[in-house]
């Protein structure tokens, strides 16, 4: 009889620069955890044949799509896979290329933990740099650095301190609330899985360890109680739930709520699911909550405590990060999609992009792909939200583009007056 | 904040609460959904999943079954049966020229024929109906391409896929905005593996086809692969039929699907089996053998 565990469940993303040794490292996650089946090795190791391999590269079981095996590269975001008795894990791999910020930014968004990949022979690097500074921009509570092809490098215990002393230099201003440093070999395995011979002067955790003990309970907002409305279900004239998710928070049976932007007050009659009602529940549970008195409340809508509400407001200032190849407007109209209100608005002011190289910020009038700029932001409706740092679920948005309707930039919502002590430092142009 | 309260979420919780979210957003958004269904396992999830998310109300979307004629009769029996028990409406379409035309595996080849019975049907289905979206239980674990696939993943007006050209997807907000004639795909199991659905098939009781259990079938084994006899199974020169304990991993057309030996009868065990599994669950499934990159291609062309 197999006995089922409860694992808790970790999402994390992965930062390098080509070459680092992304693909070999989660192969080498996979491969050790005994997550990749016989079929698929065989696969790999037929390839492995043709090209005339020695050994097993296990780089290719994370390689996806026909165009970038072509191309030999990773072009997007892929989601892989894998659990221990501990622990359910998702990888957000996303590559780390220049020209891919948005796809580091994706693939962050979902995540409590970045892996930034460093090169032992190369060191901290403006690219290291610009993942950390994603990662910190991106709200992410762990960061774990992996300084990888420490084989190179004859495991020499004076570079991993080196590289890890000048992270933690560079880093120091950045809002990265815990980060890590773990020496490894990807290929040869050293501190991944196992924790191998050739490290002795080591003794933290290995990578997947560190993963499985990290306590990722502390990383959501407990504490402001947010229910943006997705829909309202009313089978018959007796019930009338509004279904949505807890965004952040706990909410109680019989606990007085207001629901924006009509500001009526009522109580918590029930918190219902499929399974039963509930007496509390909390982030990120989906349920069903029904309300005292007839209110009129539609999608869009949020419920929240009356002595703990959001901003409420058409203008904001946010980070975002293009993602289109159109440039973007400052004239356009664009619709910002925020938890379940979608409204049109527009870029009032852009201050100032980061120049992805130097970490600098830039006077600029536009911003390009893959570019991240600092904005003011006027919606036509009010939007009820939370400053970022503050509440991850609540301090986001996507730009849509109303004549193609793709998704051209993510925003980051910054409500902490601008400290200039904060801010990158200028670029001067020399 | 009273001290009894216990905030910790295990992983099935938190897949169904994000599988939940997924599909009220569809339902809110979009003006005609669908939700794809194949009788198999991760369908029996996924409308099981729409049930929790709408109850009690009913289900606000039609299960559509395509239908390739070449099914086991057990997973007809139980399609009509299911939706019968949670009160769905069920749509069955298929191809039916290249049906009266005779398309099958053994004189088509398995991506003809998945081009004609499948996709074809689909895209017609949907046409049909005028869905702007449907739902499908592919899951990102199953299959290389399927890594990299979106929640909501666009299609445009012919159906077709673009890898190359998605939509960036963050947080959890997912962009569902189509002109007439385009239409999104979405996967509310994207982010579940195939040992979270038998967990999840055991914690909820929802029931499965009997297929997935083992018993003497009557089978002949094709290039490895213990394909069952039944009335759509063309006997080639020298073949013979053999009685062994099998069961199904996962279920397909009667002539594409293969069995694997297997001695287990009831979902721990299934469970156990999996854990121990080294082999992936399409490696009977003679349809992605075809190339090295068969699934993406077939993706590319509308192929759920
Ligand atoms: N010696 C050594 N080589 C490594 C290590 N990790 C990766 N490599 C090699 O570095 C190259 C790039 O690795 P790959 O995983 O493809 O990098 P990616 O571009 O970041 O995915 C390949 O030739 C790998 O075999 C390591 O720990 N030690």
């Amino acid at each position: 009889m197999s006995s089922y565990k409860e694992l808790e469940l970790l999402r994390f993303s992965t930062a390098v620069s080509v070459d680092d040794g992304k693909s070999t490292l989660i192969g080498r996650l996979l491969y050790d955890t005994k997550t990749i089946f016989e079929d698929q090795i065989k696969s790999v190791q037929e390839t492995c044949d043709r090209k005339g391999l020695q050994e097993l590269d296990l780089a290719l079981f994370t390689d996806g799509l026909a165009a970038e095996r072509e191309q030999g590269i990773t072009i997007d975001v892929a989601y892989r896979y894998f659990s221990t008795p501990k622990r359910k894990f998702i990888i957000a791999d996303t590559p780390g290329h220049e020209q891919y910020t948005r796809n580091m930014v994706t693939g962050a968004s979902t995540s409590n933990l970045a892996i930034i990949l460093i090169d032992a022979r190369k060191g901290v690097l403006i690219q290291s740099k610009r993942h950390a500074f994603i990662s910190s921009l991106l709200g992410i509570p762990h960061v774990v650095v992996a300084i990888n092809k420490m084989d190179l490098v004859d495991y020499d215990e004076d570079i991993y301190n080196s590289i890890r002393n000048d992270f933690v230099d560079f880093s120091s201003k950045m809002n990265i609330p815990d980060l890590s440093f773990i020496p490894v070999s990807a290929l040869k395995g050293d501190n991944v899985v196992d924790r191998g011979e050739n490290m002795p002067w080591y003794d933290g955790y290995t990578l997947l360890s560190y993963l499985e003990n990290i306590n990722i309970g502390a990383d959501r907002n407990l504490i402001d109680f947010r229910f943006p409305v997705q829909s309202v279900i009313r089978p018959n004239q007796d019930y009338r739930g509004y279904a949505g998710v807890v965004e952040s928070g706990v909410v109680r049976k019989g606990e007085e709520i207001v629901v924006l932007p009509s500001g009526i007050k009522s109580t918590i009659k029930a918190i219902d699911t499929f399974d039963g009602e509930l007496d509390y529940a909390f982030a990120p549970q989906s349920v069903t909550l029904l309300l005292e008195d007839e209110v009129d409340i539609s999608r869009g809508d949020t419920i929240v405590r009356p002595n703990n509400i959001p901003a409420v407001g058409r203008d904001f200032e946010a980070m975002i990060c293009w993602m289109s190849e159109d440039p973007f407007d400052v004239n356009k109209k664009y619709i910002f999609k925020h938890t379940t209100q979608s409204f049109k608005g527009k870029v009032n002011e852009l201050y100032y992009r980061i120049d992805m190289n130097t970490l600098h910020r830039q006077k600029t009038s536009a911003l390009m792909l893959n570019e991240m700029g600092r904005v003011s932001v006027r919606t036509q409706k009010p939007l009820f939200y939370d400053s970022y740092d503050r509440n991850r679920a609540t301090g986001h948005f996507i730009m849509i583009d109303e004549m193609n309707n793709n998704t051209v930039a993510a925003g980051m919502i910054m409500t902490k007056p601008t400290d200039i002590s904060e801010l990158p430092p200028e670029d001067t142009g020399v | 904040m009273s001290t009894n309260e216990c905030y910790e979420m295990d992983h099935l919780s938190a897949l169904e609460s994000e599988s939940i979210h997924i599909i009220r957003e569809v339902v809110a958004e979009f003006k005609n959904p669908v939700m794809l269904y194949s009788v198999g396992k991760d369908s029996c999830v996924m409308a099981h999943l729409a049930r929790k998310a709408f109850f009690p109300g009913k289900l606000p979307f039609a299960l559509m079954h395509i239908d390739t004629g070449y099914k086991f009769q057990e997973m007809y029996d139980f399609r009509d049966q299911y939706a019968k028990d949670i009160g769905a409406r069920l749509i069955v379409d298929s191809n039916k020229q290249a049906i009266k035309d005779g398309a099958h595996p053994s004189k088509l080849g398995t991506d003809k024929c998945c081009g004609l019975l499948k996709t074809q049907a689909l895209l017609d289905g949907l046409e049909k109906g005028g869905y702007d979206a449907a739902f499908g239980g592919a899951r990102r674990d199953e299959e290389k391409s399927r890594a990299k696939e979106r929640i909501f993943s666009f299609r445009d007006d012919f159906g077709q896929w673009d890898p190359k050209n998605q939509r960036p997807e963050l947080w959890h907000l997912y962009n569902g905005r189509v002109n007439d004639g385009e239409s999104i795909r979405v996967f509310p199991l994207s982010n579940w593996t195939e040992v979270d659905i038998w967990q999840y098939i055991r914690k909820e009781r929802i029931p499965v086809v009997s297929m997935y259990f083992a018993k003497k079938r009557d089978v002949v084994e094709r290039k490895g692969v213990l394909i069952p006899v039944d009335k759509n199974t063309h006997l080639e020169e020298g073949e013979e039929v053999r009685e062994v304990e099998c069961r199904f991993r996962s279920l397909g057309c009667s002539p594409c699907t293969g069995a694997v030996p297997s001695e287990v009868r009831n979902i721990d065990d299934l469970i156990e089996e999996l854990q121990q599994a080294r082999n992936s669950e399409r490696e009977n499934r003679v349809i992605d053998m075809g190339s090295d990159s068969s699934m993406e291609d077939k993706k590319k062309e509308g192929y759920f």
